[in-house]
């Protein structure tokens, strides 16, 4: 075994990999870039090497830093993790040049399976499922309408080049595909000068699901089962999910078998994964393989009990696999989710800046439920522009899916997250839809679900009413705890009634209170509910057990109530007595404030740069110019959605404050 | 003996109707609760004991005598805020537009002389058309009764405005002398003249809300310390603030149980301050982690935004933080700021509230508009206000703390008690690169030198502990162990008792 391996990369997959190589007694090696100095992975790391500047292109993906750092640390074996250098095969070379032993596939493996016609011949070789198509060049749209035919309606017709969606045309009959085809060959000359032009079976209501497969030195080659990773955001995972709740045992047979064919057909060692889109009726075909571990590797280690990341370093280190198929079996159920450092309420927007506040549910592994974190961030950590906005990988494991997912619900609402933008909110959002409940997925799911974007989550009217009468129970707990402030005149201090009024999401409920040592018993619209918890003022975090069900929310003060969110919610609770009520129910209905349609400087000071030009369509939250004030340069942020009209103001000029700097249609 | 007790039941209800159904229907129909119904928001439930419920003018000019209601506009009394006392004037704007006579001024009067014989603080709610004209001079007078007994209660007893309507010419001066001024947005606006007369006279068109809408007080005038959506709110928000606030310069600070660690360690404080010295970071996010249950309720939030001023409570006791903003200006100090730095100190001080500092300071912001307008002496108000403290002053410098600005922030030499320093503190006369340019001004050509000049600056100040040689800092102290340091060091000076030379009155700077 190695006694010391350099990971070839940063975030979570570099802590992921070093916490599995300490447990098995082997030094780690870290790279950083100047942007990581203070990154986690370097932390954990027993050494860290410094390889260079933020961008990746002059520190990660530099294979000749690497090398150096391997030679400066005398390291025996490099993981590479995802991304990055993960499937390069020139630093597969230049390790085995070196002797240092690389924690993947073999070289002629990354080649063969990198290039995607190369892959999809080979495993048609195999005897994999591919999408069936013609390759070839198509002279005219008879031959068009020909092969459309011998595939089999509907097909999609791409042009060679073409490239997010440019060139894409569907035919469901010979006139669309006669269409088509003329329409795409047009768009594909005009968009990139080249109007070769192939047609493929068009896979209808598609799944992406994929096969996890492991091989060792000796002909050892076994499937770990699959991984349905569906719920996409422009063609970006966001859930993943182990099992599917599609796959039958013939299916999951026969796609493992056949993933497990292509492997070794080219030799395969290491962890890989077989992509395969899988159609409403169970046929499935083979996309890509990628030779390298996958960031949602964790769903499947949870469902199986193995840990990939150690397979992968035994053998690397020639061992062989410790298990056959037949000891492989699924074990629960298992759910990921990602967190993004993107601000779903501003079309997910990546957000970039410091975590003033990270506290992730603890990780749990009990007999009925597992809770994981991957995560390479810390509190107090930064978001960096410079790399993936993904904060961490949140897990849940239970015996079903149906527990996995109200485990999920529990951890994402109690992981507090505070100082950039995050997609929590549009993650719990998922785990309460119907639809996703039901397993009925498609990889158009967020697309045909969140069509208009996120706005937050409304919540049902019995998880409101149950929310309502928590937070008047904790207001009470908070109301009594003000009532005991010194300097109260004796005899005649404040009582706190038990009769309340809540304003929540636009309804009003009213509340008995009637608390006890051990709770509250909370009476609401003629239900009761018992709410026991240990929640104090001021926690930002409350855990709450209503009618003996787990509720969490996240509890903030705002002037004249509370900000409270939990399930994708983000809801202004108040809390009045009844008279109180009576006089807020004259209060008039304000329209939020009218914001202008101009950028004002916000201080005296120098404008830097301009981010946009007039004309331009920019995004809430983008950042327009920067002005530097007293040394300090301030990003100035789009507020909304707009056009750019009219720019006043140009790089080095001298501003007051409420200057115009630009106008907006 | 019925009918005798019925005759005050029916005389208290013909009080409490204000001006009748109609002008109380208007009041809501503006947004505006009525006086009665906003104390009872204001105060605890049940807590409110009236006076001079029938007290009713004296004028008989204009035919006034033939119009006498209960009350005469103002509605005024005691009752508690969670238990505590304190005193209140309503003004009744159903009641001839909440227009202040002679009488209506001696209620206001009665309850201030008993606040400050009885020491608990006055609120005012202040909703009215502004002098009974029909009056006239006793009107007048009626104010500035009000404006003496305001002078006199101040730094004796807490006093707050909140304004719930109109309040222009004399009235806004009782407003003015009182501790702390709250606005409702939309429905409340304070100037000395108003737009028909500023249109009069200086031909400037401007409407009231722009001319002293709560807005414009809170964001440009900086006469208001926060503006509120509605009555509601305000008054709940008020509540608020006085749960922060002693009931009188005697009784020290209200201490609440409190559910905080006072030992708890923040590690992610220790990256707060930026690699970069000329990159920004929000100093509330230090607040926020210093105070109990991260509760910060700040005053004049929307001016001068390159200081922050407000209370937090440490071990359940309130303290008054004053830091400077790094996010704006780069947290610089200049007229505005030293200005709300300055009444926030001296209202601290006044009322035995203890004062936590946070420094990063590179100095005063330069420039014509600053000198020309007074920087010098606006700068020293915070200066003597810090001087002249004599509560507990404990003071954290995170980053820079620069020439002069770095002696204004509650120093060492300003008798601070307690002043710590995070290893990342730059204490200094100026930055390295300026400090090198006049020290080494002959080798201005030459840039290699230069350099090696501002480094050797650099190392030998960008960091505390030249002045912890000098025993000017007392301590430097890990970043995330910043509330704990503070929380003891406010404990230990529970008892702190520190008095000024006897004088008249001192001449701050004004």
């Amino acid at each position: 075994m190695f006694s010391k391996i350099l990971i070839a990369n940063r975030g979570e997959i570099a802590c992921r990999v070093i916490k599995t190589a300490r447990k098995m007694g082997i030094k780690t090696v870290a790279v950083y870039s100047d942007a990581d100095r203070n990154a986690l992975h370097v932390e954990m790391a027993d050494e860290a090497v410094h390889i260079g500047p933020p961008p990746a292109n002059q520190s990660y993906i530099v294979i000749d830093k690497i090398m150096e750092a391997i030679r400066q640390t005398g390291a025996e074996a490099v993981h590479p993790g995802y991304g990055f250098l993960s499937e390069n095969k020139a630093f597969a070379e230049a390790l085995a040049a070196e002797g240092v032993a690389f924690i993947g596939p073999p070289v002629r493996a990354i080649e063969a399976m990198g290039d995607k016609i190369t892959s999809k011949k080979l495993a048609q070789e195999a005897g994999v499922s591919t999408v069936p198509g013609y390759m070839g060049l198509i002279a005219d749209a008879d031959e068009a309408v020909k092969i459309s035919n011998d595939i089999g309606y509907p097909v999609m017709i791409k042009a060679s080049a073409g490239g997010g969606g440019k060139g894409m045309r569907i035919a469901w009959n010979d006139a669309e595909a006669r269409e088509g085809f003329q329409s795409s060959k047009n768009e594909a000359a005009s968009s990139f000068g080249d109007d070769r032009i192939f047609i493929e079976k068009f896979v209808t209501q598609p799944r992406h699901i994929e096969i996890q497969v492991l091989a060792d030195s000796h002909g050892n080659t076994v499937y770990l089962h699959e991984r349905e990773c569906s719920i996409q955001r422009r063609n970006q995972k966001v859930i993943e999910e182990a099992p599917s709740p599609f796959l039958d045992e013939a299916t999951r047979k026969a796609m493992g078998e056949q993933a497990c064919a292509l492997a070794a057909s080219v030799g395969y060692t290491s962890a890989g994964t077989v992509e395969f889109i899988v159609d409403g009726a169970r046929n499935f075909y083979f996309l890509e393989m990628n030779t390298r571990l996958q960031v949602e590797h964790p769903v499947t280690e949870l469902i199986t009990g193995v840990d990939l990341v150690e397979q992968m370093i035994r053998v690397a280190a020639g061992e062989a696999l410790p298990f056959a198929q037949g000891d492989l079996k699924i074990n629960g159920w298992a759910i990921e989710s990602r967190l993004y450092a993107e601000d779903p309420y501003r079309n997910f927007l990546p957000s970039i800046g410091r975590l003033s506040r990270y506290r992730p549910p603890a990780e749990v592994v009990e007999p009925a439920r597992a809770i994981r974190n991957d995560t390479g961030v810390f509190e107090g950590g930064e978001i960096s522009m410079y790399y993936d906005p993904m904060i961490a990988k949140l897990c849940t494991w239970a015996p079903s899916r149906d527990a996995a997912i109200q485990e999920m619900r529990l951890a994402l609402d109690e992981f507090e997250l505070e100082g950039i933008g995050h997609n929590l909110p549009f993650l719990s959002a998922v785990m309460d839809h119907p639809r996703f409940a039901s397993g009925n997925i498609t990889t158009a799911f967020i697309a045909e679900e969140y069509p208009e974007g996120f706005e937050g989550a409304e919540l049902p009217e019995d998880l409101l009413r149950r929310v309502a009468a928590s937070a008047c129970a904790m207001n009470r707990v908070a109301e009594i705890r003000r009532a005991r402030v010194s300097g109260r005149m004796d005899n005649h201090e404040r009582v706190v009634g038990a009769d309340w009024v809540i304003r929540l999401q636009g309804q009003e409920y009213a509340v008995t209170i009637n608390a006890d040592r051990e709770g509250a018993t909370v009476r609401l619209n003629g239900s009761e509910y018992r709410i026991t918890s240990d929640w104090k003022p001021g926690q930002p975090l409350a855990r709450l057990m209503v009618d003996g069900a787990a509720l969490v929310m996240k509890v903030a003060r705002i002037p004249g109530g509370y900000r409270l969110r939990l399930r994708g919610a983000d809801l202004r609770a108040q809390v009045f007595s009844p008279r109180m009520a009576e006089l807020a129910a004259l209060m008039p209905e304000k329209l939020p404030p009218d914001t202008s349609k101009l950028l004002l400087c916000p201080m005296p000071g120098l404008v830097v740069s301009l981010n946009v030009a007039e004309g331009d369509e920019v995004f809430e939250g983008q950042a327009l110019c920067t002005v530097e004030a007293m040394k300090m340069e301030n990003i100035l942020r789009a507020e909304r959605k707009g056009r750019v009209a009219k720019i006043n103001a140009e790089a080095g000029a001298s501003l007051a404050v409420d200057d115009v700097i630009m106008e907006f249609e | 003996m019925k009918d005798i007790l019925q005759e005050l039941e029916s005389r208290r209800a013909q009080a409490r109707a204000g001006g009748g159904a109609r002008r109380v229907d208007a009041q809501h129909a503006k947004g505006k609760l009525t006086a009665r119904e906003r104390i009872e928001l204001l105060l605890d439930e049940g807590s409110f004991e009236e006076f001079d419920m029938f007290v009713a003018h004296r004028c008989t000019d204009f035919g006034m005598e033939k119009d006498r209601p209960y009350g005469d506009g103002v509605i005024t009394g005691w009752g508690t805020i969670n238990g505590r006392m304190v005193y209140v004037f309503s003004q009744d704007f159903t009641v001839f537009g909440g227009s202040l006579s002679e009488t209506h001024a001696q209620k206001i009067c009665k309850i201030m002389d008993m606040a400050i014989q009885n020491g608990a603080p006055v609120i005012g709610l202040n909703d009215s058309g502004g002098a009974r004209i029909q009056e006239g001079v006793a009107s007048l007078a009626g104010y500035a009764d009000v404006f003496q007994r305001n002078i006199m209660a101040s730094g004796v007893i807490p006093q707050i405005s909140v304004i719930m309507g109109p309040c222009a010419g004399g009235a806004v001066y009782s407003p003015a002398m009182t501790d702390f001024i709250f606005m409702v947005k939309d429905s409340s606006y304070m100037f000395v003249t108003g737009p028909d007369v500023v249109k009069t006279v200086t031909n400037e068109v401007v409407t009231a809300e722009e001319l002293g809408g709560a807005i414009t007080h809170t964001r440009k005038s900086s006469v208001a310390d926060a503006a509120f959506e509605n009555d509601v709110e305000a008054l709940i928000e008020v509540r608020r603030m006085v749960d922060l606030l002693p009931l009188n310069n005697r009784d020290g600070v209200p201490k609440r149980p409190f559910f905080d660690d006072p030992a708890r360690l923040e590690p992610s404080l220790d990256t707060l301050i930026p690699d970069n010295p000329n990159t920004p970071y929000d100093m509330k996010e230090l607040i926020h982690k210093v105070a109990d249950e991260g509760d910060f309720y700040e005053i004049q939030a929307e001016f001068a935004k390159n200081i922050i001023t407000g209370f937090v409570r440490l071990e359940g006791r309130t303290v008054g933080v004053v830091a400077n903003q790094p996010m704006v200006l780069a947290g610089c100090l200049d007229i505005d700021s030293s200005r709300k730095a300055a009444r926030f100190v001296r209202f601290c001080d006044a009322f035995e509230i203890p004062i936590l500092t946070f420094v990063d300071v590179p100095g005063f912001l330069p420039g014509t508009g600053q000198e020309y307008g007074g920087v010098i002496k606006h700068g020293a108000k915070l200066l003597f206000a810090y001087g002249e403290a004599t509560v507990p002053k404990v003071t954290v410098i995170t980053r820079k703390a620069y020439g002069g600005a770095y002696d204004v922030m509650a120093s060492k030499h300003l008798r601070g008690d307690f002043n710590y320093a995070w290893p990342t503190a730059e204490i200094a006369v100026m930055g390295a690169k300026g400090a090198v340019e006049i020290l080494y001004r002959s080798e201005l050509g030459e840039p290699e030198k230069i350099a090696a000049r501002t480094k050797d600056y650099e190392d030998r100040f960008a960091n505390p502990f030249v002045a912890a040689e000098k025993g000017f800092i007392d301590e430097v102290i890990m970043p995330q162990s910043t509330r704990k340091r503070v929380c003891r060091a406010f404990a230990s000076l529970r008892n702190k008792k520190l008095t000024n030379p006897w004088k008249k009155h001192d001449n701050i700077p004004l």
